[in-house]
């Protein structure tokens, strides 16, 4: 990150040929495993599963759609499921003590919102390096969440606010079109708008950011707000579909939205990505583990899988970066 | 961010106000506040279980002079402590079971290394990467369960003395002095101050950086392995979560302790003095009875704060 004068600024959508191959590589990788599934597991191929996936995998890309903006910028967000945990347990709280599904759900985006300004404002204005700060975060979240429930678990919400995370809509789970309508948002905010333009020119160099005026401070404060925001809204989801919440419940969800994100294309040194190769990312490490539980791996294997995932996409990404170069 | 390219080394007497006062506030705090925090049990008590927090903080402050970090110690020595567990549980044999917990320490940590050094993965990802890792293998070495029945020779290294000095004590006391030793009295001391503040000097110098930072790595593995015998003598038991978490109070440690996330320089006594820091407060809010997750809270304000200072004085 010290050698900031490789990106050059030049605006991403000349990129879009070298991106375009390299998300049809991924969309490759990810029929390929599809195949294979196909071929191990007989199950696989039924709608019911098929739909599960893509359920699943939009949970991930919730979280790690904000996360893809985060790294753009070449910073990292480590609390993300942390902030899952305690805004679903808040959300979880107000809608229990109200009953309405409105407030909880404005109280879970706010919240997710909340932690990701605060995590804006150590990076910006404390200048602490994102990853760390963070992770800082990560345990203050952790421990605020397991003491606020103090071992409860919270359940039994209002049929109406359970559709928006078990209920279908022509067919289809309404996940899956929160899944698109958000795809959609997110590729026009980043490809299609100035404040986008402006977060890849912040992660590719910094200083030629600052220095042609882009206000870097408040662009990465929105960056980390949008990313805490969004972990609220997969909180929402979370709480609706699993119809609980416990304090632990965000302990699982960091690594595999890190991993989505880099799998996806998302460079770690900033100002390369897309919010679709995130889509991507989501989709292929959701059919890997999915295909690990239908060829009955027992689910002690997931962390294991992940990490080395996330390895191996870092250590591609900058293989190809190189060869590019 | 690398312009400060001092090897000289640091002036502790520039320090020691800032973690000792920590120190000294949390200590006059909780002797108003909490009963009995004064007495000379409990006083023994943070100092034992300090000591396996400081088996950790010492090789982290090493790495983040590096500018590195590693966030896989908490999960490798979880993995370590369920291997002691388990080899001495099947040999009967506390030497054989910590020579386990060595070598699966010392590989990951040399995993951590090569990722960092050779690959070029920012040391942050590689290290989730591999924390990942060593939380599923010790989810599948052991089921998910604990191990129990270990033999007596490795539950006595926790209670046993030693001239009067619990052992962990005298351990963590080991540790700190061969620390100590190795970073301010001898060559590959010398280097790692350079690995931080001028790597170039060291190319110069005709030595390779990869393989000093691949050991800065590799010593941490192996502090955790070392670590993980004590975590299971003081268990009694091989756990997988045994470790959660125990990173970010080593990498708490270091930074109330002094050692710059940027500047490429550290010092040991005050990660020791963090380490204390750490384990005081924990005890302290333990004592008014608040649960462990205040005091997770509190130690994540406590690493926020102390990066905020050293922001500070390092734009001063």
């Amino acid at each position: 990150m010290t050698d900031i004068t490789k990106g050059a600024i030049a605006p991403p959508r000349s990129f879009l040929s070298q991106d375009a191959i390299q998300l049809f590589y991924r969309l490759l990788a990810a029929l390929l495993i599809c195949a294979v599934l196909a071929v191990l597991s007989d199950s696989f191929l039924s709608l019911g599963n098929i739909l599960n996936v893509l359920r699943q995998a939009s949970l991930t890309f919730f979280i790690a759609s904000g996360l893809t903006l985060v790294v753009l910028t070449a910073g990292l967000d480590l609390s993300v499921g942390a902030n899952v945990a305690l805004s679903a347990c808040l959300a979880g709280t107000v809608i229990h003590t109200t009953g309405s599904p409105v407030l909880g759900i404005l109280t879970g985006l706010a919240s997710g919102g909340i932690v990701g300004l605060v995590n804006g404002i150590m990076v910006t204005a404390l200048r602490i390096p994102s990853f760390i700060a963070t992770y800082g975060m990560l345990w203050v979240l952790n421990g605020l969440t397991y003491w606020y429930m103090a071992g409860e678990t919270l359940h039994g919400f209002p049929a109406g606010f359970r559709q928006i995370g078990s209920g279908y809509l022509f067919g289809l789970p309404i996940p899956v079109y929160l899944l698109l309508v958000f795809l959609g948002i997110g590729t026009f905010f980043a490809q299609r708008t100035v404040w986008g333009q402006e977060i890849y020119a912040i992660g590719a160099n910094p200083v030629a950011a600052r220095l042609s005026g882009i206000p870097v401070a408040r662009r990465l404060l929105l960056v980390y707000a949008v990313s805490g925001t969004m972990a609220g809204l997969a909180s929402i989801i979370f709480l609706s579909r699993l119809n609980s919440a416990e304090a632990d419940i965000g302990e699982s969800l960091t690594l595999p939205a890190i991993a989505a994100v880099l799998i996806g294309g998302t460079s770690l040194f900033g100002g390369v990505g897309t919010v679709f190769g995130t889509f991507i990312g989501a989709l292929i490490l959701t059919l890997v583990l999915n295909g690990m539980n239908l060829l009955a791996v027992s689910a002690n294997w997931q962390p294991l899988v992940t990490g080395v995932i996330v390895i191996l996409a870092v250590w591609l990404d900058m293989k190809t970066r190189r060869r590019a170069q | 961010m690398r312009e400060a390219a001092v090897v000289a080394q640091p002036n502790p007497l520039q320090r020691i106000p800032g973690v000792a006062m920590v120190l000294a506030l949390l200590i006059a705090l909780f002797s108003v506040i909490a009963p009995g925090f004064l007495s000379v049990a409990n006083l023994s008590n943070v100092l034992v279980q300090s000591t396996i927090l400081t088996m950790l903080a010492l090789p982290m402050t090493l790495i983040i002079m590096t500018e590195g970090l590693d966030l896989s110690m908490g999960a490798v020595l979880t993995l370590t402590s369920l291997c002691v567990a388990i080899v001495s549980l099947a040999t009967k044999s506390m030497l054989l079971g910590l020579g386990a917990g060595l070598l699966v320490g010392t590989v990951f940590g040399v995993a951590n290394g090569w990722l960092v050094a050779i690959v070029g993965i920012p040391p942050f990802v590689a290290t989730l990467g591999t924390l990942g890792m060593a939380q599923g293998l010790s989810l599948i070495v052991s089921d998910g369960q604990s191990v129990v029945g270990i033999p007596h020779s490795v539950r006595d290294i926790y209670s046993a003395t030693f001239l009067g000095i619990p052992v962990p004590i005298v351990m963590a006391l080991v540790t700190y002095a061969a620390f100590h030793a190795l970073l301010y009295h001898t060559r590959f001391g010398t280097y790692i101050f350079a690995l931080g503040g001028n790597r170039e000097a060291l190319r110069y110098a005709g030595l390779s950086p990869n393989r000093l930072l691949i050991a800065v790595y590799a010593i941490g593995g192996a502090m955790a392995g070392i670590a993980g015998l004590l975590m299971t003598a003081r268990m009694n038991s091989g756990h997988p979560t045994a470790g959660l978490g125990l990173e970010f109070d080593a990498i708490a440690a270091v930074a109330v302790g002094g050692t710059s996330f940027e500047r490429g320089n550290g010092w040991l006594l005050g990660t020791l003095l963090g380490v204390l820091s750490v384990g005081v407060l924990r005890n302290g809010l333990n004592l008014i009875s608040l649960p462990s997750s205040v005091q997770v809270a509190s130690v994540g304000v406590l690493v926020i704060l102390a990066l905020f200072l050293d922001g500070l004085r390092s734009r001063a």
